[in-house]
């Protein structure tokens, strides 16, 4: 049982992992200790000849010193997670230097639309791919979703980002990646028979690479 | 409180028949207004369903430890779902679908709520019967035909449901989205239908429990098992009618027309997630809290102690409850929701650890200075604790909000939801049928037979369940046809295969405990009336009880967890046993 | 009693409530019966399709997601929406539009009607096919299509093929024209499908050419519809035996 997580590649992955393996630090001691608890109880008190069990109704002190430290400790791990949440989900958390990206989600499919090399959208200069994500490593990308029938969900693993795409909806995640390489993106809402191959390949560029491809890709698409 | 005020002859009033001649076997075991007979009669449908959906995670799980390989007999399945014998992924999803649907509506619910909520109630509570029997007889028989609506999906046109248990909008009223039509139709009406059984259920036994109780029964010397039932009926009440009322609304979209989900028009897809969850996260306290009252009363018994902590476990079912129904926005931190809601709930969601938390440290402390007899029922009630605790913990990791952006709709999530729901409930349902079966059928099951269905299926249920927590963490999503096609999942192929190859042992130990139900009743040991050495009322009539319940009925005298009280020789004392008066200042209770 | 009639209540309601698809027609599959038959004897159409002027670029396809259609071609695939051929138009469904005795059926073909898929593309791009003749759709790649036909009058369908070699079939039950078929997995591949209540139909293939026979003798209006260029239509006299021209002529703009 492999309890480490797979590496990240992105700056929410720094937090998010660290969060997780807190949490781990936690409920594993929490686990360990009734466990053993639970397993020590049922040998040692195991019926014997000539034994009675003890007639003991419980102990009011007991239940509120455990109650306590059970609901300061979730509190504390609710408190440490709304500073992430808020980072990484919060509507005013986007970079303002952020490239702006349009990921329209559809059965089966991501057509991604970029802004070309002005980094605007809506502009001339703009072109759409399908299910190919490029990037440029350590610059923020501010990406829209929009789901053109049923609900989908854009995951990219090693970022640690989900977000789900709705019918209707203009959904903001934002993501800087922080390795070059090669990634996936998953659909991770039951959209058709198609949900389980419903994947994008994602390529983070150096900033250069980057360019040369946006540029190409931009003008690409004034030309036609 | 008023309590019962009727005689003897009360019985014959409330169910409204003579019973000095005898009734046709139709009357009796059919259509019966017994509380007994109807608790036996959705047992087996139930358990019926819980093997139907069992062969349906059989085929699941075939499909992903050996993905696009002819599945053994698959050939008696049509084209449609898998030709030469292979899964299609469109028959996948519903096979998804279906699993979650039977097993939450058709097993694990009739079998805590309309099992052991009309088989227990009356007896634990000193009542010949439930308030309504008729209206009792009229809630199994109109879940009957739900359940059949329920399977007709498999046969109709385009298939059975596929967008999930949860039916999200609008692939769910979409059947150009989805390639079903009829299937989905059949799911919603199914669960309408069934929702109203329901509904009839729970207003019977609240008002059962509030006024036919035994005089000396109080609030506060209530077995937990009926608190926990008489708090889930109250849930059930509530929460239910949510469902219908989503299921209508969707039902309406797909066939006359409305736009409630169907954002094209103006409807809103969030809409029907808000609604399914409002409903959703009581249910699944519906389907908890039952299991928990079963496991007091049994880890007690088991123990030879006094549950520790009555009161608080009290009070913890009342607050899990309560707080329920501030929750349910955690299943949808991803869904685009504003993300403020999403800290609130995520503070709710961590708050409502503790009562569960509370209920753990109590089943620890009941069992710590006790002298514990590891009858079948309390190895299943142990192991019920044991699971909880790690279906509980994992629910933290969810809980926290930017941790779920990782987990959310990966097998992390599934592995949260069996471990409550299997190990946790079932092992609970396995304790309560082990536990009443003698008193149900007036036989023993045979204890060699049982004790090893336990240690198999808790063994092969950790192997299949447990490594889901590691591909969760690996980044594998849910409802996912072939994981293959994606390149960071190939990796977890032999883990899917273990699984796989661990989840049909698992299936396989099941008929070692459905041979033993069905052989106990013919052949079993005759039980005694109390094999147990329990407090309960129910163990002062014969096993089965006659008609009726109680020749007399009872007064009680004291809580339902006297073991090894000092005022005996014996290491049990029942409710309804009058003591002479004790000197002041001694061990008495309430 | 009142659970049962309630219970048969419903469920006649949900059989005989449908999808949202448009009403299910009535069967108007015919089996002989004061047929004229479309075999040996009776009048034919013949003639061609063409293009004049340059025909329009076809889009390029970008296949690099899916490797084992990408590696079936040379070069990069293009779309096949105007295919021309020496001045000859293909993928042309010309069918009688008008003219048959009103109420009169004829047999439907055994044969079924083939579309393939392969190179994740559909062929034909486009088909005719009678009312309540087999449609018969088989995989020649080695990955997942989905076929989704979204009809308007009959009734659609959304099904999975994972695996080379698999054939689905289906028939269509109200006269519609046309059914368009589409894979979602690989979005670019689209077909057409005429579904018409009488046999005399063809398509023309790479070289324009068309013959519709066994027609009784009288007028008809003719039309020759194409998925992007529109239809165009013609009068005709067929004899009682013989064959009679028809040519259309396509060019850039729409008609």
């Amino acid at each position: 049982m492999n309890w480490l997580l797979p590496p990240g590649a992105s700056t929410f992955a720094t937090e998010i992992d660290w969060l997780y393996y807190v949490i781990l630090w936690v409920t594993g001691i929490a686990f360990v200790v009734t466990e053993v608890a639970l397993v020590w109880f049922l040998i040692r008190y195991r019926a014997r000849p000539g034994v009675r069990a003890t007639h003991y109704h419980g102990n009011v002190k007991a239940e509120v010193i455990w109650t306590s430290v059970t609901a300061a400790a979730v509190l504390v791990l609710g408190l440490m997670s709304a500073g992430g949440w808020d980072r990484i989900k919060g509507r005013n958390s986007v970079p303002g230097d952020a490239i702006p990206i349009i990921v329209h989600a559809k059965q089966f499919e991501w057509q991604i639309t970029y802004p070309g090399p002005d980094l605007q959208l809506g502009t001339a200069d703009d072109f759409t791919v399908r299910n190919q994500l490029h990037v440029p490593v350590d610059r923020a990308v501010n990406a829209t979703l929009t789901a053109e029938d049923a609900i989908h969900s854009f995951f990219v693993p090693a970022w640690r980002i989900k977000q789900d795409a709705v019918p209707g909806m203009r959904i903001q995640v934002w993501f800087q990646p922080t390795q070059t390489g090669q990634f996936e993106i998953a659909c991770a809402e039951l959209c058709g028979l198609g949900h389980y191959r419903m994947k994008g390949a994602v390529t983070v560029h150096s900033q250069e690479e980057f360019d040369r491809w946006n540029v190409n890709r931009g003008q690409l698409a004034l030309g036609q | 409180m008023p309590t019962i005020k009727s005689s003897v002859a009360g019985h014959a009033s409330a169910t409204g028949e003579a019973h000095t001649h005898e009734m046709s076997f139709l009357r009796k075991y059919i259509f019966s207004t017994d509380h007994k007979i109807i608790g036996i009669q959705f047992l087996i449908m139930s358990l019926v369903f819980l093997l139907a959906g069992g062969v349906l995670a059989m085929v699941i799980r075939w499909q992903l430890g050996f993905p696009g390989q002819a599945m053994p007999g698959g050939g008696v399945l049509p084209d449609t779902m898998a030709p030469d014998g292979i899964v299609l992924p469109e028959f996948y999803n519903a096979l998804v679908t279906m699993h979650g649907t039977f097993m939450v509506f058709f097993a694990i619910m009739p079998l805590l709520v309309g099992v052991f909520g009309n088989y227990l109630i009356p007896l634990k509570i000193g009542a010949p019967d439930m308030a309504f029997p008729r209206i009792n007889m009229a809630s199994f028989w109109i879940a009957v035909p739900a359940g059949i609506m329920m399977i007709a999906g498999f046969v109709v046109e385009g298939g059975h449901a596929a967008a999930g248990w949860t039916s999200y909008a609008p692939l769910s009223e979409r059947a150009d989205l989805s390639g079903v039509s009829m299937g989905q139709i059949l799911w919603c009406i199914s669960l309408i239908i069934l929702g109203l059984s329901s509904i009839l259920g729970s207003f019977n036994y609240i008002t059962t429990v509030i006024n036919l109780r035994a005089p000396g029964m109080h609030w506060f010397r209530l077995p937990l098992s009926i608190w926990a039932l008489f708090v889930t009926a109250i849930l059930v009440l509530l929460a239910m009618p949510i469902l219908s009322g989503a299921i209508i609304m969707l039902l309406f979209d797909q066939t006359i027309g409305t736009h409630f989900f169907g954002p094209a028009q103006g409807g809103q897809p969030l809409l029907w997630q808000h609604l399914f969850w409002f409903f959703g996260h009581p249910e699944v306290y519906i389907l908890i809290l039952p299991a928990m009252g079963f496991a007091s009363d049994i880890i007690a018994n088991g123990s030879r102690k006094p549950v520790f902590g009555y009161a608080s476990m009290v009070f913890a079912i009342l607050a899990i409850a309560v707080l329920g129904w501030g929750v349910w926005g955690h299943h949808m931190f991803m869904s685009g929701m504003n993300p403020t809601l999403g800290t609130s709930f995520m503070i709710s969601t961590m708050l409502i650890a503790v009562p569960s938390a509370i209920k753990v440290f109590n089943w620890l402390g009941t069992i710590w200075l006790g002298s514990v007899r590891f009858h079948t029922p309390m190895l299943h009630a142990v192991a019920f604790v044991s699971m909880f605790i790690i279906g509980g913990l994992s629910g933290i990791f969810m809980a926290s909000t930017p941790v779920d952006i990782y987990i959310h709709d990966t097998y992390f999530i599934v592995a949260h939801l069996h471990y409550v729901l299997f190990g946790g409930s079932l092992f609970a349902i396995f304790a309560a049928i082990t536990y009443w079966y003698p008193k149900m059928f007036g036989r023993m099951m045979n204890p060699f037979w049982a004790k090893a269905h336990f240690v198999l299926t808790f063994v092969a249920y950790n192997f299949v369940f447990f490594p889901m927590h590691q591909l969760g963490l690996q980044g594998h999503m849910r409802r996912i046809f072939d994981p293959n096609e994606y390149e960071f999942l190939q990796h977890l192929q032999g883990l899917n295969t273990f699984i796989s190859i661990s989840a049909f042992v698992l299936f396989a130990a099941q008929f070692i405990f459905a041979i033993n139900f069905i052989a106990s009743w013919f052949v079993g040991e005759k039980a005694p009336d109390n094999p147990w050495d329990d407090n309960g009322l129910e163990w002062t009539v014969p096993s089965p009880p006659p008609h009726g319940n109680f020749a007399t009925i009872p007064r009680v005298y004291r809580g339902p967890y006297e073991y090894s009280s000092p005022l005996v020789q014996e290491d049990f004392l029942p409710q309804n046993r009058e003591l002479p008066p004790q000197p002041a200042g001694s061990a008495a209770h309430t | 009693m009142k659970r049962i009639l309630i219970a048969s209540a419903v469920l006649s309601l949900v059989a005989c409530g449908g999808g949202d698809e448009g009403g299910g027609a009535v069967d108007t599959t015919a089996q002989g019966g004061g047929a004229a038959p479309a075999a040996a004897g009776g009048g034919s159409v013949t003639g061609s399709v063409t293009f004049t002027g340059t025909p329009p670029a076809n889009p390029t396809i970008d296949m690099s997601e899916e490797a084992v259609c990408q590696g079936k071609y040379a070069s990069t695939p293009a779309d096949p929406e105007v295919m021309v051929t020496s001045g000859k138009l293909a993928n042309v469904v010309v069918h009688v539009k008008s003219g048959l005795p009103a109420g009169q059926t004829f047999p439907v073909p055994s044969a079924p009607a083939v579309i393939d898929q392969e190179g994740c593309l559909y062929h034909p791009r486009a088909l005719a096919v009678m009312v309540g003749q087999t449609l018969q759709i088989k995989n020649s790649d080695a990955v997942l299509h989905n076929i989704k036909a979204v009809p308007t009058k009959n009734r659609g369908f959304n099904i999975s093929q994972p695996r080379a070699g698999m054939t689905t079939e289906r028939s269509f039950t109200t006269e519609e024209i046309t059914v368009p078929l589409e894979c979602n997995v690989h979005g670019w591949m689209h077909a057409n499908i005429a579904v018409l209540s009488h046999p005399f139909f063809a398509t023309t293939g790479a070289d324009g050419s068309f013959t519709i026979s066994g027609l009784p003798a009288g007028t008809y209006e003719i039309e020759a519809r194409h998925e992007k260029l529109g239809t165009k239509t013609m009068s005709v006299t067929v004899p009682a035996t013989g064959s009679v021209p028809a040519n259309f002529a396509f060019t850039a703009t729409t008609s």
